[in-house]
């Protein structure tokens, strides 16, 4: 990425590239705000460009795909659908922002760049366990992407830790490659909607251990097993797994802005009038802000209202010219 | 950046690793992988700046199990760097540029 330290001021900086990132960029693309979109880095895990379904597979439930639409497939079209209209990426993540007037700034290293709007679309990453080994074993059995790494337990004992739907979509794609996939849940009765539950529990490679949560995982070189702890009972007992794929729930990405944007007691950013935040100028779409339903459509949507929300702040303010010809000593 | 590019198999991997006389970037990879459809084209941008440093080479994990198997690889993209036939390095997982080039910098 070529990189300056000169900036212009953009009318609109979106952070975040899912499905509510994307979707605010074809918004305010269309409205001629030639949006700027920090799409994020590279990664193996849901913090990446296109964010968390660039990890799916198989998404059913995204209307207008009767058949369903792969997630990567599906997050490309949004990204060329925003492209088309003017929409620009850098592909990188952003370092450290500031909101504390207007224009607000964003750095990616040196870099600054400076968006009368901000729409934050920064999402939710997967929570991991934290226990010892854990990451040192990411890549030798225990792993992060389930569709990136399915294929190499190819009749394997492997396991699943949670009850919602993450957690049994991955299940029941990981059978079509091991031999016998747990299902660790920590509770007695799953979140995951009713269509997942039927199909897990129809499923013969499927195995659940209920009120059950791993405690310590095994392995030098490559993850050989795991210790689960009956919550209830207290009993522990060691399960010969190979693989181990974690979907125990989601923690929005929100460190950026410690201090600066507020946030409810579990660091989702707090929204009000829409998707209008606590400092002007600055608004939330999707996971970021949503504690509740976290859907790739509800994400969009939330998306198109931040567009909106932008446009209409924007209008509201002096006229672009005026501010482009302020001389920039901020 | 084609010409760059070396596609290797079950068959001819020993032989391409043995013969390299650049330092061989291997990326262990497959169709049905997003994140390594997504550092593909990093890789390739790296390897075209850095032509006569390393050389990159792409090994379809579905066209050669038995590689993938040798190795141990687990998770996907897996990046191996060889130099005189020996693995020298192992980068799991996509990054981005930055990170890459600080990952490879021992080669470049």
């Amino acid at each position: 990425m070529t990189e300056t330290s000169v900036t212009e001021i953009r009318d609109v900086i979106i952070i975040g590239s899912g499905p509510a990132g994307l979707t605010a960029a074809i918004y305010t693309a269309r409205a001629n705000l030639r949006p700027l979109v920090f799409e994020g880095a590279l990664s193996s895990t849901g913090d990446q460009p296109g964010g968390q379904l660039m990890l799916t597979t198989e998404v059913e439930n995204y209307p207008g795909f009767v058949d369903g639409i792969q997630g990567p497939e599906l997050m490309g079209a949004m990204r060329a659908q925003a492209a088309r209209f003017g929409a620009e990426f850098v592909t990188d993540k952003i370092d450290r922002v500031d909101f504390s007037s207007r224009p607000g700034r964003v750095w990616v290293g040196d870099a600054e760049y400076q968006g009368r709007a901000v729409i934050v679309a920064t999402g939710a990453r997967a929570k991991m366990l934290g226990l010892d080994n854990e990451l040192r074993l990411i890549g030798h059995g225990v792993s992060t992407c389930a569709t990136c790494d399915g294929f190499f337990f190819r009749g394997h004992t492997i396991a699943v830790v949670g009850g919602g739907d993450s957690a049994l979509e991955e299940a029941n794609f990981l059978t079509k490659f091991a031999e016998k996939v747990y299902v660790v849940h920590r509770r007695d009765s799953l979140r995951a909607s009713k269509i997942m539950q039927e199909r897990a529990f129809k499923n013969e490679k499927i195995e659940f251990i209920w009120d059950s949560v791993p405690v310590e995982l095994q392995g030098d070189d490559r993850l050989s097993g795991a210790t689960v702890k009956n919550i209830k009972t207290g009993d522990l007992s060691k399960l010969d797994i190979t693989g181990l794929f974690v979907a125990i729930g989601h923690h929005p990405n929100t460190n950026l802005f410690v201090g600066q944007l507020a946030m409810d007691d579990a660091s989702y950013l707090l929204t009000h009038r829409g998707t209008h935040l606590n400092v002007e100028g600055v608004f939330a779409a999707g996971d970021v802000q949503d504690r509740t339903y976290r859907q790739a459509i509800t994400a969009a949507g939330s998306g198109c209202m931040a567009a909106i929300d932008a446009e209409r702040w924007l209008e509201g303010q002096p006229h672009q010219s005026d501010i482009n010809e302020t001389p920039t000593d901020w | 950046m084609a010409g760059n590019l070396l596609e290797l198999t079950n068959e001819t991997f020993d032989e391409e690793v043995g013969a390299s006389e650049l330092p061989l970037v291997v990326d262990f990879w497959a169709e049905w992988c997003g994140p390594c459809r997504m550092v593909a084209p990093v890789l390739e941008q790296i390897a075209t700046e850095n032509a006569g440093k390393i050389r990159l080479a792409k090994l379809n994990v579905d066209d050669a199990p038995a590689v993938a198997q040798r190795f141990n690889i687990m998770s996907i993209p897996t990046l191996m760097v060889f130099k005189d036939g020996e693995m020298k390095k192992r980068i799991v997982g996509a990054k981005g540029k930055g990170q890459l080039l600080e990952d490879l910098a021992e080669f470049l």
